[in-house]
């Protein structure tokens, strides 16, 4: 473990940085070696085996089905519930990322001014993320619940009658966007929190003084400013829409009927669920290539938009 | 990025006293706001606390008329709870330990050394971030099944150890450590891994601090992975296990159970997060400043 202990006495200091330099060479290796075996192993590896067992008939293991070259890219074309699957991601991804975005940006500028209480507040919104998505999922599940939950308790105690939070198709989807942009406030906050405090105040001061009005200011000074936190906000949002799983898991299984089932509850559906992981590692492929595309449009459109500025 | 430390400048007295109402407005907002995003937590505990009869009724109430353990009672004398919370704990802590000490190695590597294939090594890192667990998650579980490792702690533990973030956070804090800080201790005779555990880690405390924060939180709410390699009912993290429960026959009243159980998930995190407020914030917020 410890070179210093194997290496003789040295005769001076020239012969010991002789010696250095040459085992020098294997230092750097041996600290990236576990990090590296372990991106071999768990990374590099399953992302091969994914491409082969897109390529085959597989149901359990790699070794089994047969060679059908892009057969299960093909087959995504007629299969009806990859379409269902893509749009109710899509509306999940909609509803998430703009929603959850404007209301922490809002509260981080709210709470980026002297207020009684300013600690506590960001505290309090930040406290959901702490929650595990499971502990979310069956919480809200509760808290929705048709019969007793307290939602529909309050609704009707109010006389408003009873909603069917979770067992209608509409409805369900909107429930699952509200209780995911519940948990995700409080990041959007504390990352707009940063960059705000990197905003010169010498500049808002200047404005001000120019009788640019509160939201003057931010339109032209704040908003500009913030801009690459905006854009790395939507991608990690979008990132984390894509990859919801736990909630709504928990809430809704992807139901009723197919309402709530986005493409990575689709993927686990066809892996464990319905035994074809050839066609879940397909599918697992197509959200990749549309993670990629997503991020590149969403880079070139900033840097466009930064030749415009 | 003391995000909850930093104080807002202050205004001039008369400015401030020109927006009091308004101020005050924003107030009641926040706080309107801040009802709504605690009340779910709130009526978890509540709900835990409230007997069956009371629970499952159609009825509005705000408090449990007569508060009582009887859900803790239940539940845990007819469900392995310690065991999974052992599971938990072993996973996450085990889990941790291990990844960040890999990540700083790796980081250390990354930031302070020059060697061939480098570049590509960390590029190719990177991208894995890209990657979303869907793609992996079948192959993965190939991997871990042809290890014999399904339904084994170290299902979990293995493929998790690998974290491109906590690597990536490592990297960047050790690109500040003074190459000075390290020529010395070579000079005074140091190994290359004393000088990494004597000299460099002990100049990385926050950066510690964040990356176990961080390990801890994804390791402890972890659902998908450990829902695909963990099977048997007493093998289960505290999350998979509380996903099984809301159809579980065993209970009068499931939900009583189900949050019983979502109380104990949160706890150790809330704790956590209550102690090192200031470490969680700025571990959240590195991760987006990639």
């Amino acid at each position: 473990m410890h070179p210093a202990t194997t290496r003789p006495p040295t005769g001076g200091l020239r012969a010991g940085r002789a010696t250095r330099s040459r085992r020098g060479r294997f230092v750097p290796y041996v600290f990236i070696g576990p990090a590296g075996l372990l991106f071999l192993a768990f990374s590099l590896v399953p992302i091969v085996i994914a491409v082969l067992l897109s390529l085959r008939d597989s149901s359990t293991s790699i070794g089994d089905g047969e060679w059908i070259g892009g057969g299960n890219f093909v087959s995504m074309g007629s299969d009806p519930l990859i379409v269902t699957a893509l749009r109710n991601t899509l509306v999940f991804t909609i509803g998430t990322v703009p929603t959850s975005m404007a209301i922490g940006l809002a509260l981080a500028v709210a709470l980026n001014r002297p207020l009684p209480g300013r600690g506590v507040f960001r505290a309090l919104f930040f406290v959901p993320m702490v929650a595990a998505g499971v502990v979310v999922g069956v919480v809200m599940s509760w808290i929705f619940n048709g019969d007793y939950g307290v939602v529909n308790n309050l609704l009707e105690a109010l006389g408003l009658g009873r909603s069917p939070w979770l067992t209608a198709p509409g409805w369900a989807m909107a429930t699952l966007v509200i209780v995911v942009v519940w948990t995700r406030i409080g990041f959007c906050m504390v990352i707009y929190l940063g960059a705000l405090q990197s905003v010169p105040a010498e500049l808002k001061e200047a404005a001000a003084i120019d009788g640019a009005s509160r939201w003057a200011r931010f339109r032209t000074i704040t908003w500009p400013l913030l801009r690459p936190t905006t854009s790395i906000l939507t991608i990690l949002n979008v990132v984390f829409s894509l990859q919801a799983f736990d909630v709504i898991y928990v809430m809704t299984g992807g139901g009723p009927g197919f309402s709530t089932t986005v493409l990575i509850q689709y993927v686990f559906r066809s892996a464990f669920i319905d035994a074809r992981m050839g066609y879940a590692a397909a599918l697992g492929l197509v959200l990749v290539a549309i993670l990629l595309v997503f991020t590149l449009l969403r880079q070139r459109a900033d840097r466009k938009a930064e030749e415009v500025l | 990025m003391a995000v909850l430390e930093t104080r807002g400048r202050s205004a001039t007295p008369r400015a401030r006293r020109r927006h009091r109402p308004r101020r005050w407005l924003l107030v009641a907002v926040l706080t309107a706001l801040a009802v709504v995003m605690v009340f779910p937590l709130y009526w978890m505990v509540v709900s835990a606390l409230t007997p069956g009869g009371q629970s499952q009724s159609g009825s509005f109430y705000l408090f449990p008329a007569e508060p009582s353990f009887d859900n803790y009672a239940q539940v845990f004398s007819t469900q392995p709870v310690w065991r999974w919370l052992g599971n938990s704990a072993l996973i996450t802590s085990l889990g941790t330990a291990l990844s960040v000490v890999v990540s700083l190695m790796a980081g250390y590597a990354l930031a302070k050394f020059r060697f061939l294939g480098r570049g590509l090594l960390y590029a190719a890192f990177l991208v894995t971030i890209m990657i979303p667990i869907q793609v992996t998650i079948v192959p993965s579980f190939l991997v871990v099944a042809k290890m014999g490792l399904v339904d084994s702690p170290w299902a979990v533990i293995l493929p998790t150890l690998f974290d491109v973030v906590g690597i990536f956070i490592a990297r960047q804090f050790m690109l500040g450590v003074p190459d000075a800080l390290m020529e010395a201790a070579r000079l005074d005779g140091a190994g290359e891994f004393q000088t990494f555990f004597r000299v460099v880690l002990p100049s990385c405390g926050p950066l510690v601090g964040v990356l176990v924060i961080l390990g801890f939180m994804t390791r402890w709410n972890d659902f998908l992975w450990p829902l695909v390699v963990l099977q048997g009912n007493e093998n289960l993290t505290v999350p998979v296990a509380l996903s099984t429960l809301t159809n579980n026959p065993a209970f009068s009243s499931p939900w009583g159970a189900v949050m019983a159980i979502a109380t104990v998930t949160v706890l150790p995190l809330l704790v956590v997060f209550l102690a090192f407020q200031r470490q969680f914030v700025q571990g959240i917020a590195s991760t987006g400043i990639k």
